[in-house]
């Protein structure tokens, strides 16, 4: 272990420059961060995931937020395990009928001011499992979103820059 | 003793159906298929249903046959299987959610993946009904001096997905879990009726994303067996290359989710720094980071260049070198040791009466690999091994995915080798009368069914895919008896069951 340790001193951090926030997910969150009252969190979010039906290929991008390339963490930003510590609700997936009362309930013991993240093709409208009898359809039909991340799934690098441009945001306030 | 021929050769051979046979049978044969399952004569590889009709896939771990025997469900019911064989227990529970199907004698009378939420009842079935099932569910009751419940889920604490757990505890040591399930059933096989094979095609590989490329592969193989396509070599090669980068991804993150979970953060840090260099190498050479959509009927999108071979190789010497330094920390911390080792075991009777595949069967001594017990191209003619473990501990499932990382590296390698040259994808045929196929395919977690039958239009009648997590989430239940709750998110982890994939 300790030479494992001690390679790691040595060696360059694997962890990369940072993007540059997302310009489209800037402006789409302008007007929802108008609406509330403007707080300097200090640069910092903490985050809760809500998987509302995904077929978890959303999650495993999300987790590699916390990998040694893209290091989460280091910008403020970090997952917490109650949405009463949460300013940020990233959700995934269609929301399925039967975690609907789950994603309202989350989003209710969420405290102000919050912002809901829709991250993935299935949590904008529902995706390819839109019209099912067992799916509501996207987040919005369930709880209000104020930036929705395309791709399935997002990659990492995606979901990052859209986290950096609601952080922006935030400490901008 | 008689073979799975003999069993079905009394009853009526469905003409178009591949690979394996399929024949309707007299509920005299259905009881004697019960019979042979509670005896422990045939492993059940899936139990579903259609609107008048229940199917079970039956496998005799002796020679390796395969069957499927159909019985007509038009009176509304079948005898049950569960009665007598327990693990078809949940797969009834959901063909009478799904179909309105009764099997006469289930001991459990309550919903499985109905929660009471979708608006009607019966989804599947010719004529759902308007009315949907009471919402209230009842949780088996647990009473005694000292025990009290703790209920966890559906939404978790880390990001995973969602389940209920109903922990019944006796001061540390659970005394009793249940599981509750289907939060995340977004109707797939509902979907996937009348759908056109390559809109099915995508929601296969949404099953589960974990394992995209493995049910890519099942998909695509079940429309080739019914269609009677050959895919090119060049394809078929591909399409290993492919399952083989997703195990190997897939086990990397396990290996450190696991050590985490016993509270070993620098493992987690090391593998996925592993897993990262898999992803972004498979987006490089296939375009995509899990190589979703990479696998279609009649073959595979895109071919690799040469460029990519030298990427590939690099990225399997990379890993090499870096992962028997991190296999040496496993073994030699006694700290992390001390957490897995007698943790969570698991008999090998379980395994064997559930049939459950992957790390965990493999972990418990059932030597079950699809790639090896029902090979198909290309491993038919792949040099690797199959690890074997009876411990049936967290452990044990540590050593299996490490032993497989070094298998999939080596066929990585060999994959590369042998590439053949030639195209990558054949013309789907018109279907043009009505046929069915199936597949078995080894993914990472382990095998993945998929029956199609398809309309001669083309379309899809009914597809099924059954997770191989349908027949390991009960094992967890046993699991982690006798254990502290504490050590459950490491049980849970050394499982890391489909929710998804169970949920469809
Ligand atoms: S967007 Fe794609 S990866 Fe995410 S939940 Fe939907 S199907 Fe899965």
């Amino acid at each position: 272990m300790r030479k494992l340790l001690f390679q790691s001193l040595v060696q360059m951090p694997l962890t990369e420059a940072a993007p540059s926030a997302d310009d489209k997910a800037l402006a789409e969150l302008g007007a929802s961060l108008a609406r509330v009252t403007r707080r300097r969190l200090g640069r910092s979010l903490s985050i809760r995931e809500v998987d509302a039906g995904s077929c978890n290929g959303c999650e495993l991008e999300i987790q590699a937020l916390g990998n040694a390339y893209y290091d989460l963490e280091r910008f403020g930003l970090r997952f917490v395990a109650s949405p009463r510590h949460a300013d940020v609700l990233l959700v995934t997936g269609p929301v399925t009928k039967n975690m609907r009362m789950a994603l309202e309930r989350t989003y209710n013991a969420t405290p102000d001011p919050k912002w809901v993240i829709a991250a993935g093709d299935c949590a904008l409208d529902g995706g390819c499992f839109a019209g099912s009898y067992a799916v509501v359809g996207g987040v919005s039909a369930v709880v209000p979103v104020d930036l929705h991340i395309p791709g399935c799934p997002p990659p990492p690098l995606a979901i990052l820059r859209g986290l950096l441009a609601l952080l922006e945001k935030v400490s901008a306030g | 003793m008689a073979g799975i021929k003999t069993l079905i050769g009394k009853g009526t051979m469905a003409q178009n159906h591949r690979p394996w046979p399929r024949a309707v049978v007299t509920a005299e044969t259905w009881a004697g298929a019960i019979a042979g399952l509670a005896a422990g004569q045939w492993n059940l590889l899936g139990l579903w249903g259609e609107p008048a009709c229940v199917h079970m896939a039956l496998l005799d771990a002796t020679d390796g046959e395969i069957a499927v025997l159909s019985l007509d469900g038009a009176s509304g019911r079948y005898p049950s299987v569960g009665l007598h064989h327990p693990p078809a227990l949940r797969p009834e529970r959901t063909i009478r959610d799904l179909f309105g199907l009764e099997p006469d004698g289930l001991p459990d009378p309550r919903s499985w993946l109905d929660h009471g939420n979708w608006d009607l009842r019966h989804p599947l079935a010719t004529k759902p009904s308007s009315v949907p099932i009471e919402k209230t569910y009842a949780f088996l009751p647990a009473e005694g001096p000292g025990l009290h419940q703790i209920p966890v889920g559906p939404v978790h604490a880390g990001i995973i997905e969602p389940g209920h757990f109903r922990f019944t505890a006796n001061g540390e040591t659970v005394v009793r879990l249940e599981q509750r399930f289907g939060y995340v059933h977004k109707g797939i096989e509902g979907l996937m009726t009348g759908a056109t094979i390559a809109a099915a095609s995508r929601l296969a590989a949404r099953t589960s994303g974990d394992s995209t490329v493995a049910y890519g592969l099942a998909f695509a193989r079940a429309a080739e067996s019914a269609l009677q396509i050959d895919v090119p070599p060049r394809a078929i090669y591909l399409r290993a290359l492919m399952a083989e980068l997703e195990r190997l991804a897939n086990h990397l993150g396990d290996f450190g989710a696991i050590c985490n979970d016993a509270a070993f953060a620098l493992m987690l840090a090391h593998c996925g720094v592993l897993r990262e260099k898999v992803l972004r190498i498979a987006n490089d050479v296939f375009g995509h980071r899990l190589m979703r959509d990479r696998i279609q009927p009649g073959g595979v999108t895109g071919d690799i260049s040469s460029d990519d071979f030298t990427t590939l190789r690099a990225l399997v010497a990379d890993i090499a070198a870096r992962f028997p330094a991190l296999v040496d920390l496993y073994d030699n911390t006694a700290s992390l040791q001390d957490r897995t080792v007698s943790t969570g075991i698991v008999t090998t009777e379980l395994v064997r009466q559930y049939a459950a595949g992957g790390f965990i069967g493999r972990a418990s001594g059932r030597a079950f690999d699809a790639r090896k017990n029902l090979p198909y191209a290309p491993y038919d003619s792949l040099a690797f091994d199959v690890p074997l473990l009876d411990a049936g501990d967290v452990n044990a499932r540590v050593w299996i995915r490490i032993r497989e990382i070094e298998q999939s590296l080596a066929l990585v390698t060999q994959l590369l080798d042998r590439m053949p040259e030639g195209s990558i994808r054949s013309n789907l045929p018109a279907a043009g009368k009505a046929c069915e196929g199936m597949a078995l395919v080894e993914g990472f977690r382990g095998d993945i069914l998929v029956w199609l039958s398809l309309h001669p239009d083309g379309t899809v009648a009914r597809c099924h895919l059954r997770d191989p997590s349908w027949l390991q989430w009960p094992l967890l239940e046993a699991a982690i008896e006798g254990n502290i709750v504490a050590d459950f998110p490491l049980c849970n982890k050394s499982f890391n069951c489909s929710y998804s994939g169970h949920d469809l």
